[in-house]
């Protein structure tokens, strides 16, 4: 038998579940995207790999890489059962450019994004604020807090991330429960607002 | 056309395109990161299956889980997850419920049921 594989009766959704939603939880490299998604997950965060393994779209990014045909990046997710019917799941993204087959499937179909920035290190979140930016994911800021004393005036962040109005800034401590969902609720509060 | 159960040995350290039999891999169209899949009814071919589809249809038969979720369990790539329930849904081992297609359901409907839960849940 394989039951090996799962150990508890929380692994399966419900049976009435019918919608599966998906926000991606973005941002670089120990940003805290694992620790958000963890604080989260009504299910320990599972780990997966995508393979990119059909490399003709993009050949020149594996010339003079020898023998090297296949690349795995790793992303952490995330679940939430937020009714009968549906189900939402946090991905946690990598922000590097060059997985862009990863970034294919994981804009598929999402809400939108939860950019986490840590206020020390702003400039580290371009390249993902582009990548967000070029799949026309609608995002919100979560600036990860994780010393009071770092607060800085959201203005100030603002201007550093040259942020469009409208982007919604929320402070967060990734640790912390009711401040992540605090975060992921202006989220969805600001997708409303574009839908409308 | 199928190999299934077939030629299959040693299955501890096979590169991913050996398990899926060098079969391409499909786009993400069919198998998205959140469809949904459980296990049909009847498994009396399963023994017939090779260790990892045989690992995968024994995952689903708990209930409903994610892609994702599957090869997160399993240990494989997606990419070679999407590969294995393309065969078994063509088998009729494991079935789908799609993510409700957009036309029938407004993203304004599924934001307000994740706002809803979220401040339920959290509130």
């Amino acid at each position: 038998m394989d039951s090996r594989l799962v150990s508890d009766d929380h692994t399966y959704l419900s049976e009435q579940v019918r919608i599966a939603a998906k926000i991606l939880v973005v941002g670089h490299f120990a940003v805290g995207k694992t620790t958000f998604i963890g604080t989260l997950s009504e299910i320990p965060p599972l780990r997966t790999e995508e393979t990119m393994t059909r490399a003709g779209a993009h050949i020149d990014d594996l010339r003079g890489v020898q023998g090297k045909t296949t690349t795995t990046v790793a992303m952490d997710f995330g679940r939430l059962t937020l009714s009968d019917t549906l189900v939402l799941y946090l991905f946690g993204t990598p922000g590097q450019q060059r997985f862009v087959q990863v970034w294919e499937d994981m804009a598929r179909g999402a809400l939108g994004a939860l950019l986490l920035v840590d206020p020390q290190r702003l400039e580290e979140s371009f390249p993902v604020m582009d990548l967000v930016e070029s799949y026309g994911i609608p995002y919100a800021v979560g600036v990860n807090y994780f010393d009071e004393s770092e607060r800085r005036p959201d203005d100030e962040l603002r201007e550093a991330l040259d942020l469009l109005p409208d982007t919604p800034v929320v402070a967060c401590d990734a640790r912390d429960e009711a401040s992540s969902a605090g975060a992921l609720i202006t989220l969805v509060k600001y997708l409303q607002t574009r839908t409308s | 056309m199928t190999t299934d159960g077939t030629g299959h040995e040693s299955v501890d350290l096979v590169r991913p395109y050996v398990i899926t039999n060098g079969q391409e891999l499909p786009k993400g169209d069919e198998f998205e990161l959140v469809t949904l899949v459980t296990a049909a009814d009847g498994g009396a071919r399963r023994a017939q299956l090779d260790p990892e589809r045989r690992a995968l249809v024994e995952l689903c038969c708990g209930g409903y889980l994610s892609v994702a979720e599957i090869a997160g369990h399993i240990g494989l790539p997606i990419g070679v997850i999407r590969v294995l329930l393309s065969d078994l849904a063509g088998n009729g081992q494991i079935v789908t419920r799609n993510p409700v297609p957009t036309a029938q359901l407004t993203d304004i409907q599924v934001l307000q049921e994740v706002l809803d839960g979220l401040q339920t849940r959290f509130g």
